[in-house]
């Protein structure tokens, strides 16, 4: 970063180094001008990220929802509609599918994610020898984008032709058709977002695990607890911090899930997969309801806030209690 | 940590091992897959006879426009990530180092928070909208400024935990010394919160190449990313499964680079606040 103009002009206007101590008075003035006017530069980039990206797209969302919008590009006509399109949002079994369905599925696989990554992280600690290669193959499936982890269980789980299937086969079972039938879309759905992030809770309680004190374990084993009680009476409660942390950081992505869904299912059979952002896209993109589809999102984002604040006040008093 | 002195080696290796292949065994199915022939993989056969066709087809064939969403991507990931990484340093180090009212820092990073939480689908109708007015739709600015703003509640996040290490008294001395603030920043500051700038950039790069939801919206046939181009393979009216995996093969090159050079950045920068 090469010094602007101004900042030269500013070089100038510092005291010699030896001069603050001489004229403290005029050295704190010059600091507070100092403080002000860069506390202002370095923050404005990110004040005005988010005021031009995420406070004015919301007014213009809320704004539009208030409309019936017809026709596109620069000849759409806008007719009020006041808040006909919220009350419309209780009507749409769609709408209603996708908030059903992305709860269950961010309960079942944010659960099953972290279940899967303790045991492994558990697991991880226990060996020396290895450890590290272990820890480069888990980290794998963080690093892939969301529609590539479509991709290859949309062909792991073909009908006729996918891997499982053809294990399935192997093992003398009938072959299922895992995403177009109703009973296990949703199923398989949740079963590929355990694949792709049981890697990062993995990760986070790797870490956790690793940086607990060591002298409470030898505490324990002095006073002959079981491998169990160790896990339940030790491990647990210190790890409590972590797995709340963990808990957080996937819930708060597991609603916001789009990507499997679009490529895998496209929210079918059915309504079996429609998750939130999916009704949310074909509203407003596939069918070009502007108005209602920005109903929508001002619905989803206030319900998401919602549901995410109360777990965490939960999180919280859970803390508290310990 | 130790587990007990009872533990089996061999079983948490066997385990870990079993653990492994689930991993990879999928991923190496689908890199095969990209070498495979339609029929190859159709008829199921275990072996095939590997064939370049499907690369050849995805990259150079005058249909496909990979190369370019390829470019797109790139593009995209670097400029978003060079600007979200000054944007969030900066404005970490404003926020704790620089006297700002309490309730000024409590309302700032509370709203990156409640935006961070907001599905990015639901404010991409709006950046639609917005982009349309301003007449940038259609083009890469905005697509690099979607994924800035998106990536920015991460990155403000992290750097604010390394920039909470950089030690207070180094910086009131180089104060002393008469340094002025963007000396401070680029001599002080920078060096010592390197290693965090460069576990940040790596995450916030990553994510920019993965986003699939906000590219889609945002771009057509030409500024189209790679995630988008994939899914175009499985959307046609019939789907090219070879092709398919052959791109998504190319599509986990940069982020296996970034492991085999960057895993202890990433393991870092994914680790931090959760354990800090």
């Amino acid at each position: 970063m090469k010094p602007t103009a101004s900042a030269a002009a500013h070089v100038e206007a510092v005291p010699e180094p030896a001069a603050p101590r001489g004229l403290p008075i005029a050295a704190d003035f010059q600091r507070g001008l100092d403080e002000r006017l860069w506390r202002w530069l370095t923050l404005s980039p990110a004040l005005l990220l988010l005021l031009a990206l995420s406070v004015l797209p919301l007014v213009n969302l809320f704004a539009t929802s208030l409309f019936t919008v017809s026709g596109s590009g620069g000849h759409s006509s806008f007719a009020v509609a006041g808040l006909n399109n919220y009350r419309a949002l209780a009507g749409d079994t769609l709408f209603r599918a996708g908030i059903l369905n992305t709860v269950l599925f961010a309960l079942f696989a944010v659960g099953g994610q972290m279940l899967c990554g303790f045991v492994l992280a558990l697991l991880c600690t226990g060996v020396t020898r290895g450890r590290l290669l272990y820890r480069t193959i888990f980290i794998l499936p963080i690093l892939v984008p969301g529609i590539v982890v479509g991709a290859i269980w949309k062909l792991l789980l073909n009908f006729d032709f996918g891997l499982v299937n053809q294990a399935v086969e192997l093992v003398g079972f009938d072959p299922l058709n895992w995403l177009g039938s109703a009973n296990t879309a949703l199923a398989s759905v949740i079963f590929v977002d355990i694949w792709h992030w049981t890697p990062f809770c993995f990760l986070l309680f790797l870490a956790g695990l690793q940086s607990l004190p060591q002298d409470v374990y030898e505490a324990a084993q002095i006073d002959g607890a079981s491998g169990w009680q160790e896990l339940t009476y030790v491990t647990l409660p210190m790890m409590l911090p972590t797995i709340m942390v963990t808990f957080a950081f996937r819930l708060v992505l597991a609603f916001k899930v789009f990507d499997e869904v679009y490529l895998l299912t496209g929210g079918g059979p059915g309504t079996s997969t429609q998750v939130m952002s999916f009704t949310l896209y074909q509203r407003f993109f596939r069918e070009d309801q502007t108005g209602y589809g920005s109903a929508m999102s001002v619905a989803i984002i206030f319900m998401t806030c919602i549901l995410l604040s109360a777990a965490f006040a939960a999180r919280g008093r859970m803390g508290a209690a310990k | 940590m130790t587990t007990s002195p009872r533990a089996r080696p061999l079983i948490v290796h066997a385990l870990l091992i079993a653990a492994a292949l689930l991993v990879l065994i999928p991923v190496l199915w689908v890199v095969a897959a990209g070498f495979r022939t339609q029929i190859s993989l159709l008829s199921g056969a275990f072996w095939f006879t590997p064939v370049l066709k499907n690369f050849n087809e995805v990259l150079f064939s005058k249909t496909s426009d990979f190369l370019v969403n390829y470019r797109n991507s790139l593009v995209v990931g670097t400029l978003s990530t060079l600007i979200c990484l000054v944007a969030a340093t900066l404005a970490a180090w404003s926020l704790n180092r620089m006297s700002w009212p309490r309730w000024f820092v409590h309302i700032f990073l509370g709203w990156a928070l409640v935006f961070h939480m907001f599905p990015p689908l639901a404010l991409a109708s709006a950046w639609f909208t917005i982009m349309r007015t301003v007449g940038l739709d259609n083009t890469l600015t905005a697509v690099v400024l979607a994924h800035t703003v998106l990536n920015l509640p991460m990155a403000l996040w992290l750097m604010g935990v390394f920039v909470r290490d950089v030690p207070l008294e180094l910086e009131e001395a180089a104060r002393l010394d008469g340094a002025t603030t963007p000396i401070l920043l680029w001599r002080i500051v920078m060096p010592i919160i390197a290693p965090g700038l460069v576990a940040t950039a790596i995450l916030t790069f990553v994510f920019s190449w993965n986003d699939f939801g906000v590219a889609l919206t945002l771009t057509m046939k030409q500024t189209a990313t790679v995630p988008v181009a994939i899914a175009k393979f499985a959307q046609d009216y019939e789907i090219l499964y070879t092709q398919m995996a052959a791109a998504a093969a190319l599509s986990i090159l940069p982020a296996l680079v970034l492991l085999i050079i960057g895993q202890r950045y990433i393991v870092a920068g994914l680790t931090q606040g959760a354990v800090k």
